[in-house]
This record gives C-alpha cells, sequence and structure tokens, in this order.
C-alpha cells in the first residue's frame, strides 16, 4: 500500500456494458480510479478485464455506459480519441513493438508525430526513458533483437514517452520467461513509487501486495469485490474470490 | 587435424540414372518435333525475312531502325509500365478500401475485384474498350488531341507514350489493362494491409498516433516488405497480359507479330522470334526483382 496523496478521479466508469455480439462481455462495470491511485485487476481468464481496461483507451468500443478520463467523456466513434490516448499509456502481454523501427525509433515516433517535435527532443525524451527502465545500450537495436523481458522495458518506456496521466498494464508478465519477470515487475514498482496512477491487470500476486492501493476482483463481466490487498488475500469475502485464490495459490 | 584444416569437401553432386533418362526423353521429344516439322510437314525455315522485321536499314538516314517487331516491343513496355503504375494505384486505393470500416467502400471494392475476377479478361477488354473508346473519351475530348502540338510532337512524349497520332487508342489500352490488374493488385495489398498483426494497429493507436499515421507509420511499412515479391510476379503477369490487348488493334507486340506473321506467312518463326522475346523481357524482369530481393534482404539487418 503506498501512502502517495490521492487526488481527484481520473478515470471514472459508470453503468459499462459491453457485448460482443450476443455475448455479454462486460455487465455493469462501475470503477473510479483516482489520480495516484494503484489499481490492480484480477480474475479468471475470460473475466474481462483486457476488455475492461481497452475501453478506456476506446481499443474496445462499449455500448452501454459512460467512461471519463480526466473529465473527458470517451465514447465510440467521438473524434480527438488520439489526444485521450495520448494520456493513457498501455502496456500490452505481448509487449506490440513495432519490429521495423530501431528500439528509439519506436520511442521517438509518438512524442514527435503527436506533438510535432524535433527528432533530436524526442531523441533526447527516449533516452531518458530507456534509462530509466536500464535500457539504453540497446537504443539502436531492432526488437526482434531483444528478450523479452527486454522488449517489455521498451513497450514500458514507449508509453511514458507521451507523459501519460495514467498507465494501463495488461498482464505485462504473463508473456515473460520466469527469470524476465522480475526485472518488469521492479520498473513497474518505481513506477508506483514515484507517484503514478495504474491499473495493472496482474496475477502476480507479490506485486499486488506491495503496490496496490486495491483490488479489483472480477468475474464472467462483473466486478465481485474490490477489497484493499490484504483484506482480499487474507480474508476474501465472496465464495468467487476464494474460490479463485485457492486456485491461482494452488499451483 | 587441426582448428586451420579447411572443412571437408562437399560429396558431388551425381547425375543418377534416372537423370540421364530424363534427358535423354527430352532429347528424344525435341529431335521428334524437328523432324516432324521438317520431314513429314516439308518445312523450309526462313529466319532472315522475320529477322528484317525486328531492325531494317534505313536508306534516307542511312542507318539501322528498329522495325515493327522492335517498336511493338517498345510498345508492350510502355504499356506495361504506365498500366502498372496506374494498376498500383488503383490496387493502393481499392486495397484500402477493402479493409475499411465503411460499408459502402468496401462494397465499391468489393464489386470491382469480382466484376474483374470472375469474368473471361478478354470479355472484359471489349466491354470496356468500346464504352470507353465510343463514349468517355469523346466525351473527354480526348480524340482531337493535338497531334501536331508542341508537347504531343516532343521527343519527350514520344518516348513515353509513342506516336501521338496513336495517343487515343494507347491510353484505352492502358487503361483496360491498368483496371484488370488493379483488381489483383487490390488483392495483394488487402492481404498486406490485414497481415499486420491486429497488436500492431492497437499499439499504434495506444500511443495516440492519428488514423492517417497508423498507416502511414506502422501499417504500410511492414505490409510493403511483405507485398513486394507478390507485386513483383503480377508486374510478370502484366506484362504477359498486355498480349490481350491486341484483340482491341493496340499496335503492341502480339498485335504486330500477327501482322508479320501474315504478310511473311512465316508463321512458326514469328511465333518463336515474338515468344523469345516476351521470355528475355520477363525473365530479366524476374531476375531483376530477385536481385533486388535479395539486396533488400541483406541491407535488412
Ligand atoms: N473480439 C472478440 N470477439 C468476441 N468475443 C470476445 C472478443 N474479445 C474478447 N471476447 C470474449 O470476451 C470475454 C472477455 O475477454 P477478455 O479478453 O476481456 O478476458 P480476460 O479477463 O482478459 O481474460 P484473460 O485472462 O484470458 O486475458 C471472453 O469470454 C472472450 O472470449
Ligand atoms: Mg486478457
Amino acid at each position: 500500500m503506498s501512502d502517495n496523496k490521492i487526488g481527484t478521479p481520473l478515470v471514472e466508469i459508470t453503468g459499462l456494458s459491453k457485448w460482443y455480439g450476443d455475448f455479454s462481455a462486460l455487465y455493469d462495470i462501475n470503477l473510479t480510479v483516482s489520480s495516484g491511485e494503484k489499481v490492480v485487476v484480477c480474475g479468471p481468464s475470460g473475466s474481462g478485464k483486457s476488455t475492461m481496461i481497452r475501453c478506456i483507451n476506446q481499443l474496445e468500443e462499449h455500448q452501454v455506459g459512460t467512461i471519463f478520463v480526466d473529465g473527458r467523456e470517451v465514447k465510440p466513434g467521438m473524434k480527438n480519441i488520439e489526444e485521450v490516448r495520448r494520456d493513457v499509456g498501455m502496456v500490452f502481454q505481448s509487449f506490440n513493438l513495432f519490429p521495423h523501427l530501431s528500439v528509439v525509433d519506436n520511442l521517438t515516433i509518438g512524442p514527435m508525430r503527436n506533438k510535432g517535435i524535433s527528432k533530436a527532443e524526442a531523441t533526447e525524451i527516449a533516452m531518458h526513458f530507456l534509462e530509466r527502465v536500464h535500457i539504453a545500450e540497446q537504443a539502436d537495436k531492432y526488437p526482434p533483437q531483444l528478450s523479452g523481458g527486454q522488449q517489455q522495458r521498451v513497450a514500458i518506456a514507449r508509453a511514458l514517452c507521451l507523459k501519460p496521466k495514467i498507465m494501463l498494464f495488461d498482464e505485462p508478465t504473463s508473456a515473460l520467461d520466469p527469470e524476465m519477470i522480475a526485472g518488469v515487475l521492479d520498473i513497474m514498482i518505481e513506477l508506483a513509487e514515484d507517484g503514478m496512477t495504474m491499473i495493472c491487470v496482474t496475477h502476480e500476486m507479490g506485486f499486488a501486495r506491495k503496490v496496490a492501493d486495491r483490488i479489483v476482483f472480477m468475474d464472467e463481466g462483473e466486478i465481485v469485490e474490490v477489497a484493499e490487498p490484504e483484506t482480499f488475500f487474507n480474508n476474501p469475502s465472496t465464495d468467487r474470490s476464494k474460490l479463485f485464490l485457492s486456485q491461482l495459490l494452488g499451483h | 587435424m587441426n582448428r586451420n584444416t579447411p572443412p571437408p569437401s562437399k560429396l558431388k553432386k551425381r547425375l543418377t540414372v534416372v537423370d540421364f533418362l530424363l534427358y535423354g526423353a527430352v532429347a528424344l521429344f525435341i529431335f521428334y518435333a524437328v523432324y516432324r516439322v521438317n520431314d513429314v510437314l516439308v518445312y523450309h525455315w526462313n529466319w532472315s525475312k522475320v529477322l528484317g522485321f525486328l531492325v531494317k536499314f534505313d536508306d534516307e538516314s542511312e542507318a539501322w531502325v528498329s522495325n515493327l517487331l522492335l517498336q511493338g516491343l517498345w510498345t508492350t513496355l510502355r504499356l506495361a509500365l504506365w498500366a502498372t503504375v496506374l494498376a498500383t494505384v488503383f490496387g493502393i486505393v481499392m486495397g484500402y478500401w477493402r479493409t475499411c470500416k465503411n460499408l459502402t467502400l468496401r462494397i465499391i471494392s468489393r464489386t470491382y475485384v469480382e466484376l474483374i475476377r470472375n469474368m473471361p479478361p478478354v470479355v472484359f477488354i471489349f466491354i470496356f474498350y468500346f464504352f470507353v473508346s465510343s463514349q468517355i473519351f469523346p466525351a473527354l475530348g480526348i480524340e482531337d488531341i493535338d497531334s501536331e502540338g508542341a508537347f504531343a510532337s516532343s521527343a519527350m512524349f514520344h518516348f513515353m507514350f509513342g506516336d501521338p497520332q496513336l495517343f487515343s487508342n494507347f491510353l484505352a489500352g492502358m487503361l483496360c489493362l491498368a483496371l484488370f490488374e488493379g483488381a489483383y493488385i487490390t488483392e495483394i495489398v488487402r492481404a498486406g494491409i490485414q497481415s499486420t498483426e491486429k497488436g500492431q494497429w492497437e499499439a499504434a493507436r495506444a500511443i495516440g498516433l492519428s488514423p492517417f499515421n497508423v498507416l502511414r507509420d506502422i501499417v504500410i511499412p511492414q505490409a510493403v516488405r511483405k507485398i513486394l515479391p507478390p507485386l513483383a510476379g503480377q508486374f510478370i503477369t502484366l506484362i504477359k497480359d498486355s498480349a490481350i490487348i491486341s484483340l482491341i488493334s493496340i499496335q503492341e507486340l502480339t498485335f504486330v507479330a500477327t501482322e508479320v506473321a501474315a504478310t511473311t506467312t512465316r508463321v512458326f518463326e514469328t511465333w518463336i522470334l515474338v515468344g523469345f522475346m516476351y521470355f528475355i523481357l520477363c525473365y530479366s524482369f524476374a531476375l531483376l526483382f530477385a536481385h533486388l530481393e535479395r539486396r533488400a534482404k541483406r541491407s535488412q539487418r
């Protein structure tokens, strides 16, 4: 638990529902994340964790409910969604670095295109963040030449280059070899300590205990339980979260 | 043996009995074909007459100038180059539309591709040609292009489009070919765009790139690398397909070959020569593209 000051609401999700065809993927989601807050989302596979955080930057379009990001409503088909996305950094499970661009170009392309800043200036910003994720010496390599852990750190730096107000992580360590996981988690912990607002979908319970202000437990497209980490892990209040935790710790 | 001894030499590839049998069969077949033509058909080869249609000695300027067949070859090349440029433009626009969310754009591009792919090329070309040359060109006034005008009579124009008096004819043939091949390029482009993983689109959007920048900086550069080889293949196909334009009297290689075969009555010689010319043309491009592809691969770290 961090005792960073928690400020105004940054993401406000109200009555959010989403269907894929007839399949109800999300139902009546309500969640507010304030600036400086760190929220960990967990739940069984297919429970809608990814779908929920992807609605925040409209990689998925919702059908019912409202989402506000830093006071602006985001909705399907809106103009200027790009402006919202620049405030919302996202890190994917499969890294999704641009394979045809060098590491440093992966980082500079966003600031250069979005803010129209010069290549030199963008490179300076990029090198700053590459140093922060301890990978500056790989700047001129291409993504396929890096290990999974290194790629994910580059992906985090790429998102940070836009100076986002909030970071979304969608299972950032589940595609990594075990020995790579710690390096990525360390970066995320450092980010949290610096006061970044974060929503992390992850099953890394050590990370959750250390960093999260709240745990959001989802099942079958609904938020079943919201609790502080200690409460959630030691004394879950629903049968579904008990079952989930026992399965998670079972192996 | 120490570290500096050269590696053991590779086993030599030996020809087996099967190889010899195959070579023998091919040689026998050729021998038989030649025998049939010479002794059974009693065909007297006469190459000089036909070769004279490649180049001739011009008495006026006292120099060797290209004759009908070579001129046809140039026309074919010109047609193919311009048609490729135009077909690529159609292909990129339509191929992009094929992947758009907008239903109207998708219907238009889909109709275009299906119409052309499900009709014999000859039929399409006849329909298109008579529609365009009898309706659209007169309406646009292209028929009355001033062949004596400064631009039309310039060497530049001649080099790029051939004889200005045949310009509207050339344009019709070129458009036909471009529309036709454009449908196939559309499908190549569509496949290229769609082959870019979903995650790439998402990551590009997530960092706030505009739809245009997503395409230009992320999707297209990756797609281009994948589609260049099939695109090169389509270009060679286009050269071969251009023969069909002879049906609407465009004076390209196949059309002039028909004339040469008729006037000289040397049918075998003419078509063997013309076949050889097409082969040289297409094979040179194939070699060139293979070379470029190898170079691109090497420079791609
Ligand atoms: N594009 C789609 N089309 C149809 N159904 C989808 C689509 N994307 C997700 N779903 C369905 O929506 C549900 C929620 O998916 P989501 O990816 O959000 O789950 P998740 O909680 O992130 O699971 P995981 O832990 O496996 O990543 C799943 O049942 C999934 O099959
Ligand atoms: Mg997921």
